[in-house]
């Protein structure tokens, strides 16, 4: 199914925003979308959500014959998946550009920075050794597909177990996890990939867009860090030309986010490490959290609060002042009261001079809101266009200053007379 | 590799050359008459041809039509014979895919589509021998072919790649040095300093990005120069012998 396209305005709209330094979501310009990694109940699966983005890892092993070149080497072998339940746009079985986008790039981050000791996967040299593939599934795609993957694949890595072996001569022996505890991977580092986007051809550049930041950027910057400061991987994307300042101020703020980001798969691990040794449950279903319907509980949204009473006052000041109003009721005059005062009467424009049941309290009232109503079409007199009646104008001018009542008085007086 | 010295301590790399030093490269410019743009490049032992045709109208997939540009179409091909190895799929696998779209990047940051809307303009890039720096051998030959059929392009399109070895940037890697340490590819329009992509694998320290990256700027200037030579020489063969 194609995607459907962004509007113009849509498109407009974020742009502006952007160059106002905002975003949709209310981040800064430099945030990250909050991340949670959850682990399933067998060792090497991992759920990563970054914001709404969730993409799932699973790492497994097997025992294969090794390249040619690299007899004593084990295989790495990465794959990413673009699923339909991620996002429409995403076709089962087409190879399209961001797959190969994203393969590439997982491959260049993981494998060729040597994360992994593959040495220690050989069994027997030129014979057998572990293959460890990592498989990444996307679930939702709400933008940023890259670094979410990334630390995903990094995390089942880092999770994942892989069984005993014995050798005896020529033999060799798996042993399954009940007959010896499996072994951790050796890691030597953990590459994390962060991305930036650019708008405006490289004026504004944000991190870890959302999808439809995506949508409207011109170009993506890829840069695979680890704690340690170094670089893995620059990857750019998109025909955006650069600057070397941009690039270099890029890895500066990816190094930051590289080191928070370390601090936070570390935690995650050691969390799930002490979860299952006490025998807690673990797995995909208890990370899914408890969304009640009937809860009420609304996630804050932060808003900006700076200027809001400046600008609340800014607004007050330049309305108008509201009308004045005499507090009700007045008797101007013995016999007559008068709830409410207006400045213009419109009295005699709008009423029909049939209605002859006025008391006067009412009149007034309904005249008031009349002339509320009309004081904008003061202009335009537009009396009832039923031919049969004949019409006439009392002098409106005469009796404009707190006419409530009197001209009410006086209108109905007159108009008695005139149809008589 | 372990016992291989990819810089020894006198200054001198495997083949001979001092740490900043290009290979040499040779280009011939309308090398095919049927192509309305073609080249071939040899930059040491890397040996590349690109042809390139258009702007013409897009044939397949109308609906991919730009209304205010040209679309830019790219492939890249690796002969089966360009590697110690032989290759089993040319084209059609992952590395050779992306590399096609990188270079579909590049050049559309360079070339100018804007003159020419809804047309498409094709690059086909092979590698007849492959001994390092195979993007920046395509991304290089790409420009005398694109420059070679008229088309307007806002500057050259240069490119090279760079390694980091013993603290020091060696320019324009071989296939041996590539394996090595780090290498950074960058495609450069020299004028304007302005960088049309960049990609760098292995690891590399933060603080040696800008060294690196100063390196690989100098070096894709360096092979500007040789291009626009190549470039001046060929029209002045062109004007003399009126073709």
């Amino acid at each position: 199914m194609k995607d459907t396209p962004l509007s113009n305005c849509e498109r407009d709209f974020l742009l502006k925003a952007i160059e106002e330094k905002k975003r949709l979501d209310g981040r800064q310009t430099y945030d990250y979308r909050s991340i949670k990694i959850s682990f399933g109940s067998n060792h090497g699966c991992c759920f990563v959500d970054l914001g709404k983005t969730r993409v799932m890892a699973q790492v497994s092993c097997e025992l294969v014959v090794p390249k040619e070149n690299r007899p004593n080497e084990g295989i790495m072998f990465f794959n990413i998946e673009l699923s339909p339940m991620a996002s429409p746009a995403f076709e089962v079985g087409r190879q399209s550009d961001l797959l190969v986008k994203l393969n590439r790039q997982l491959e260049r981050c993981l494998r060729n920075s040597k994360c992994i000791d593959t040495e220690s996967l050989c069994v027997v040299s030129g014979e057998k050794v572990w293959q460890i593939r990592v498989d990444v599934h996307t679930l939702n795609h709400d933008g940023n597909l890259m670094d979410a993957a990334s630390i995903a694949a990094i995390t089942a890595l880092c999770h994942f177990k892989r069984p005993d072996i014995g050798i005896q001569g020529d033999e060799v022996t798996v042993y399954g996890p009940e007959e010896r505890d499996p072994i951790p991977l050796s890691i030597y580092h953990m590459p994390i990939c962060v991305s930036f986007s650019f708008f405006q051809q490289g004026t504004y550049l944000l991190v870890d867009p959302c999808e439809r930041e995506e949508r409207v950027m011109d170009g993506l910057l890829m840069i695979a860090m680890n704690k340690h400061r170094e670089i893995c991987s620059v990857q750019s994307s998109g025909g955006i030309m650069l600057l070397k300042e941009q690039v270099l101020r890029c890895s500066k703020i990816a190094s930051v986010k590289v080191s928070e980001i370390t601090e936070l798969i570390i935690k995650a691990l050691e969390n799930d490490k002490k979860a299952r040794k006490e025998g807690g449950r673990c797995g995909f279903a208890e990370s899914m959290p408890r969304e009640r319907i009937t809860a009420l509980k609304v996630d804050e949204t932060p808003m900006e609060m700076e200027e809001v009473t400046e600008r609340a006052n800014d607004i007050v000041q330049r309305a108008e002042a509201p009308p004045e109003t005499v507090p009700s009721p007045v008797l101007p005059a013995p016999g007559m009261g008068q709830v409410g005062q207006v400045l213009k009467n419109n009295w005699g424009l709008e009423e029909d001079e049939e209605d002859e049941e006025e008391q006067e309290e009412e009149v007034t009232i309904e005249e008031d809101q009349h002339e509320r109503e009309d004081t904008g079409r003061a202009d335009v007199v537009v009396i009832s266009d039923s031919e049969e009646e004949e019409v006439i104008i009392l002098n409106p001018e005469t009796s404009t200053k707190n006419a409530g009542p009197t001209s009410c008085h006086q209108g109905a007086a007159k108009t008695k007379k005139k149809m008589k | 590799m372990a016992g291989l010295e990819l810089l020894s301590d006198q200054g001198y790399r495997l083949d001979g050359r001092k740490a900043s030093e290009l290979r040499k490269v040779q280009a011939r410019m309308g090398v095919f008459a049927q192509a309305d743009g073609s080249a071939y490049i040899e930059q040491g032992n890397t040996k590349v041809l690109a042809v390139v045709y258009g702007p013409h109208e897009m044939r397949a997939s109308r609906g991919r039509t730009l209304y205010d540009r040209a679309v830019i179409n790219c492939q890249y091909s690796m002969a089966t014979f360009s590697t110690a190895e032989r290759k089993r799929r040319p084209h059609g696998d992952r590395k050779s895919t992306e590399m096609s779209l990188h270079l579909k990047q590049t050049f559309e940051a360079a070339v100018m589509t804007q003159l020419y809307p809804r047309s498409q303009i094709d690059i086909y890039v092979k590698i007849l021998q492959s001994d390092g720096g195979n993007y920046s051998a395509c991304v290089n030959a790409a420009t005398l072919a694109v420059i070679d059929a008229g088309i307007p392009m806002r500057d050259y399109v240069c490119a090279c790649t760079v390694g980091f070895v013993d603290e020091t940037p060696l320019a324009d890697l071989s296939h041996v040095e590539e394996g090595g340490g780090s290498s950074l590819a960058m495609a450069l329009l020299p004028r304007g300093g302005q960088i049309a992509l960049l990609q760098m694998d292995a690891r590399l320290h933060q603080d040696h990005l800008e060294t690196l990256m100063e390196a690989a700027m100098t070096a894709c200037k360096g092979v500007s120069k040789v291009l626009d030579e190549v470039v001046r020489q060929h029209l002045q063969v062109s004007v003399l012998t009126g073709e």
